[in-house]
Parts: structure tokens; sequence; C-alpha cells
């Protein structure tokens, strides 16, 4: 039990630490890492670069989850709603993208990007509609039939696409205005090579540097928009329906049009993520947006930490980087991350970085369970005790999936 | 639209949907039992679906039996390749409880936390299968079980002769032995565990433990035990579906159990998850829904007919068609 314990502390000290810094200095550190994010592509680190393989493409990657984690986090984290279709909404932002600029209309990218997220909140809402009235493992299913029902109609539709999908899709428009060198680590010592350089900002077809640059701009907006809507009213409405879905409806939280308003915020934010994978990529078919991307957005949230943004930023990391840094075991990288997410489940199954709320009830679980066993020995355990807000009391055929 | 095709093949279609919808049947059980002690999504059944089939093709090479082998032979074979497969995916399924499931029901992880371990537990059992060749190769067996192991990642077919012959028929179409085969022995399957749920000692536990996991525990029941022997039931049939899978369709791979595994879990929740009648009634439904709307609509329709209905069906009876769950079954 103690050395289970010690690592959480730790932690715990570091959060306050940062907590405890003046308020310049937090946003400061922050700006340092934001910073230090866009420059990653251009120092080009060793060991962390994966061999191989174009870093910033990886990079892009990266951000590309770690946008779709923060979306499914409004869902899963905040709304405690188990949605396994979100593969969905990112395919519809990505198809709307193809078919205003390439498919059946000549629009550019620019302007196709806020159609791509008004058509995804849409089928956002009415998606939740409908099915958010089913219960919480109901709904993982009907989700899960959401994403399938998108994927076979872009395959089956000819109108979309069809099979082959849809090709040359419009970039980003590019402004160009200077070059930055990349390092080059090849020697050990950090070399500045003039002669691969990404210039600011070209979004071309070889250099995936700025597309980068413009997901992780997204990927930062959104972590601001989100800090703001999780500590709003809405916030709290939606970790009151999480929590105990009648008493917040009880205590007047219309938890439907709030369950209705995280879909569509999520899918908001799928949305975004889908335009910019189609725009990065200028190609794109059926064969992309299949279940398991949902599964694998699932877990980066999970692993990471649900509803923690700073967790599901960690989850997309581990989902998205870590088989590309270890692509050199191509055929036994999924055997290893199902292992992966077997031993994170079982030895953290908060997630690497859980909200602060569910460590503070983790730990006073702790401190009553310890004064119970110090008073009487409690023979017989529940299964589902000590999990941190899950643990209401509620019997468990009353508790939704998406709960804790 | 078909509609002069769907009434033209009716019967056909219809029977073509019984039999695949008593597959579904069979491996819905599955989750529906766990789901019904658990309260959690057992992702991880599809592949236990999917070892059975390989486990059938394997008895299959075992003892020789191929393309020849006909009249007893070839049932004596089947059989013993069935009681195989139940072995194999009984194995698994317990297999899995005790590496994914009980270290986190003891540590009492979110039950979020349950799925994403089975989500990782699904991608290792069908790796492990994919990789199979590569596996012996590193232990050096790879020569010794060549016929078992090679390209691991390819289609993998049932050796034996599986063409039907007609029975009789029902307006015009032709029932085959196959079709019998398949549909009465999922059938004798479910009863024989809806009764074993029903009248035994410890299917009393199994429906103890599905109504109050803490009370029951308090009242003597042994929820490990109970929990063990649910998952080795859903292994067990999922084994027995593996090789009535395997004599319909005649070819498995490593990914073979995914999409089974998602179509078995729709008709678990369209029958009403955790009930056990719900689970032969929706995978009915679903089987012959989706194989008239195939017929309808065109076969590349087939899985958004099958959602459709579920999303349909679960819009105007929220819990399922019969909407009970495991523990409210009374002797």
């Amino acid at each position: 039990m103690s050395s289970q314990v010690r690592p959480r502390r730790r932690r715990i000290g570091l959060r306050e630490r940062m907590r405890m810094m003046p308020r310049w200095g937090q946003i400061l550190l922050l700006v340092a890492l934001a910073l230090f994010c866009y420059a990653l592509p251009l120092l080009n680190p060793p060991f962390i670069s994966p061999p191989g393989t174009d870093f910033s493409g990886v990079l892009f990657t990266v951000a590309v989850y770690a946008l779709i984690a923060l979306g499914l986090n409004i869902v899963v984290g905040y709304a405690g709603l188990l949605d396994l279709g979100y593969v969905g909404f990112y395919a519809i932002g990505a198809y709307t993208v193809g078919i205003l600029t390439s498919e059946h209309a000549t629009w550019t990218w620019l302007a196709s990007l806020p159609a791509a997220i008004v058509i995804t909140m849409l089928s956002g809402v009415l998606l939740g509609w409908p099915t958010l009235r089913v219960r919480g493992d109901y709904l993982a299913i009907v989700t899960l039939g959401f994403g399938e029902i998108v994927r076979l109609n872009l395959i089956n539709q000819e109108w979309l696409g069809g099979a082959p999908g849809i090709s040359g899709i419009a970039r980003p428009p590019s402004i160009p205005l200077f070059e930055l060198p990349h390092l080059d680590w090849s020697t050990g010592v950090p070399l500045v090579d003039l002669d691969n350089t990404s210039t600011f900002l070209v979004f071309g077809v070889l250099d995936i540097t700025p597309y980068y640059w413009l997901a992780l701009t997204f990927v930062i907006l959104i972590m601001l928009a989100d800090r703001r809507v999780k500590n709003s009213r809405v916030g709290r409405a939606w970790e009151a329906t999480r929590e105990d879905e009648d008493a917040a409806e009880l205590m007047g939280v219309p938890t439907f049009r709030f369950k209705l308003l995280a879909f569509a915020l999520g899918a908001f934010v799928g949305g975004i993520a889908g335009a910019l994978f189609a725009g990065r990529q200028g190609f794109i078919n059926p064969e992309t947006f299949t279940l398991l991307l949902s599964i694998l957005f699932i877990s980066a949230v999970v692993v990471g930490g649900q509803g923690n943004r700073w967790g599901v930023l960690l989850g997309a990391i581990v989902v998205a980087y870590l088989p590309e840094r270890f692509r050199g075991f191509e055929q036994w990288r999924v055997l290893v991350f199902g292992i992966a997410l077997v031993v994170l489940a079982t030895y953290r199954p908060q997630g690497l970085l859980p909200p602060r709320r569910t460590v503070r009830a983790q730990k006073m679980e702790e401190e009553i369970e310890a004064l119970e066993t110090s008073d009487v020995a409690v023979a017989g355990e529940g299964p589902d005790t000590g999990d941190g807000p899950d643990a209401d009391g509620a019997p468990p055929e009353e508790k939704g999936a998406g709960r804790g | 639209m078909q509609l002069q095709y769907v009434l033209d093949n009716f019967m056909s279609l219809f029977i073509g949907g019984l039999v695949f919808g008593s597959l579904y049947a069979l491996v819905a059980l599955g989750y529906t039992m766990v789901y019904g002690v658990l309260q959690l999504i057992n992702f991880a059944h599809s592949e236990v679906f999917m070892f059975g089939t390989f486990a059938t093709v394997w008895a299959l090479y075992l003892i020789g039996a191929d393309a020849t082998t006909t009249g007893l032979a070839l049932v004596g074979s089947l059989a013993f390749a069935m009681v195989i497969a139940m072995i194999i995916s009984g194995g698994v399924a317990l297999l899995l409880e005790r590496v994914a499931y009980r270290p986190l029901l003891k540590r009492g992880a979110p039950r979020l936390v349950a799925l994403i371990s089975a989500i990782g537990a699904s991608f290792v059992l069908s790796e492990i299968m994919g990789l199979r060749g590569p596996i012996m190769a590193a232990l050096g067996l790879d020569d010794e079980f060549d016929r078992y192991v090679a390209s691991s990642r390819e289609n993998v077919g049932m050796p034996l002769d599986r063409t039907p012959t007609v029975q009789f028929e029902i307006l015009g179409h032709g029932v085959t032995n196959r079709d019998i085969i398949i549909v009465v022995s999922a059938v004798l399957m479910m009863v024989l565990v809806d009764q074993f749920v029903r009248r035994t000692r410890i299917g009393r536990g199994i429906r103890a433990v599905a109504q109050d996991p803490e009370t029951s525990s308090l009242m003597g029941v042994n929820s490990t035990r109970v929990i063990q022997v649910t998952f080795l039931i859903g292994g067990l049939l999922a084994g027995a579906a593996a090789t009535l899978y395997m004599l319909q369709v005649g070819i498995t791979r490593y990914n073979a159990g995914f999409l089974l595994g998602v179509k078995a879990f729709t008709a678990a929740v369209l029958g009403g998850i955790g009930n056990l009648r719900g689970a032969l009634l929706g995978g009915l439904v679903l089987g012959v829904a989706e194989n008239l709307g195939a017929g309808l609509f065109g076969s590349e329709w087939r899985e958004v007919v099958a959602f459709a209905v579920l999303v349909l069906v679960l819009l105007f009876r929220p819990t399922g068609l019969l909407g009970e769950s495991l523990g409210k079954a009374r002797a």
C-alpha cells in the first residue's frame, strides 16, 4: 500500500509547487513550454526524434491526437459519456473539407474550416438528440454504431468519393515570410543545417513542420478554451451530471441539454482535427477512419487520465508517439501497445495524470479506509470500492459506463 | 431497393439470417453473462472466439482430417474439433479473467479502466495469433509446427469438405444439413446454459452476484468463483460458436473476431444486455434483419442495417427487446 501511495504524493507536490508560484511565473513557464513545443521540429533532438521517419510528420500526428483527446475528454472525462464512435466526427470534419475543396466545390481550406466545424457540430447534435436518452453502456454501443455507419456510408456512397476516397484536397493558405533552419545532430553536436529549412509559413507537400505549427496552435487555443469552459457553470453542470445524473436533475441542472452540449463541443474539436488531417494529407479514404481509431482515442483519454486536460495530452502523446518512436519493432508494436494498456490499467487505474479531484477523493478514501480497518476489521469488500468519484455507494447496475 | 428480390427469396434470406443469428447469439451470451455479473463490456471476448476458430482448424490438422473425410468420420472429427475449440476458448477466457480483470477488480478500478484493460488484452490476443509465426521462429520451433504457424497474417481455411446437402424444402428454399446443425446446436446449448443458470447451485450464485455483489458475498457466495464460471461458460460457448462459424464461413484470420464480436455485442444489447434469453432473441433478430436488409439495399449495406436496427430498437425500448438483467431472472 505504501509503495503505491508514495509516488502519488510526490506528484501532488509538483502540482502544488506549480500552483504556489506567482501568476506571472506560471504564465512564463507555460509560454516557455509552448515555445519549446513550437521549436521541437527545428531542434530535432536526438533520441526523441524517431529514426527513419520524418519527425515533423510524427509531431503532427501527435498534435492531431492531442486535439482529439482534448475533444473526447469533454465527452468522456467531463460529461462522463462513453463515446466509442468519436472517429465519426473526425471523419465528418475531414470529409467536409474534402468535399468542399475538391470533390464538389473549389473552396479554400480556410473557408471550408468553419463549414466543417458547423457540420460536425450539427452531426454531434443529431447523434446526441435521440441517443443521449439511453443509459451508459447502451450509449457506448450506439455511438460505436454511429462511427461504423459513417464509415460505411463513406464507402458506399459514390457521392462521397466511395472506397477510393477524395484526393486533391486544398491545403491551408501559405504566407511565405522567412526560412528557419533545422538542427543536425548526426555528428553528436548540434549543427545548423542550412540545407534543411522550413519556410514560415508555407504549407507544401514535403515539409510537414508548418502543419505541425498550425495543429499545435489549435491545441493551445482549445486548451485555453477548455480551461474557461471547465471552470464555468457549464463545467460544473457536467461534473454534477457525471457524478449523479438524478441528483443533478433534481438540483435544477438540465442534464440532457448539458450532455448534448458536451457532444456538440466534443464534435467541434473532432471536426477541427479532421479538417487539419485532410488539409495535411491531401487525400482521404474511408479506411483511415476505422473503429480501431475510436478505440485508440478512448485509450489516449483513459490512459492519460480522463478529466484532466494535461493528462489526456500526455495520453495522446503515449498513444500516438510511442508506436512511431519504436517503428523499428514494426510487427511487435501493437502487441506491446496492448500489453502496455493492460499494465497501465492495472497499476495506474486513474490514468497517468488523474484530475486533482480524483486524487483528493482517492486520498480521503484511503484515510477513511485506514480508520475503518484500525477500528474494526472489515471483511468482504465489494468489487467497486476504492476508486475516486465512482465510489459513491450507488448499486453497480445504476452506474453508467462513462463514470468514474 | 430490390423489394421484388426480397419477396422472391424471403425464405432463403430468412434462414440464412437465422444461421448467422444463432452464431451471434452464442457469442453474445458470453458478453451478456459477463456484463450481467460485472457490469462491464468484455471487449476481448471476440478474441476468445477467434482462438476457437483456430483451435478448430488445428484440431482437424492434428487428427489428419481433410477434404476426403466423409460420413461418420466427418461428424466425429467435427465433434472432436468442437470439443478442442471449447477447451481452448474456455481456457483463454479464464486466462483473460485472471490477467486482465481480477487484478483490476481487486484494486477497485473504475469500470472504464476495465474496458481499457480489455481492449489491451484484445490487442494482445489477436497479435499473438497474428505473430505466431515469428514467435515460433524466435523459439526455434517454426519448422516443427510449420503447418500451424506458416503465414500467420493470412487467412486460414477449414481443411474439411464443407459442401452442404439439402435435407428438405420450406416454401421453395432448401434447408441444408449445415443450417440444421448450426441452428439446432446453438439453440440447444443456449437452452442448456439458461437451465444451468436457473437451476443449479452455481447458477443461483451467478444470479445472486449479478443482483448485488456485496450482499451475495456476505451471504457466502464466492464471487471470484462465480466470475470465473461466468467467463468459462462464455468461453465454452464462444468455442462452440467458433467451430460452427468455421463450418459456415470456412476461413479465419487473426483479426476475424473483431467484426463478429461487434455484431454479437450488438445482439446482446439488442436483446437487453445481461439477459440470457435476450441474447438469443437479439442474435436471431439481428441476423435476420441484417440479411433481409442486405437483400433489400444490397450487401454493402449489411452492417449499416444492423446498427440502424439497434438504434431504432434502443430508441423505443431503451433497455433492449427483453430488457431484463441477469439478476432478475427467476428460477
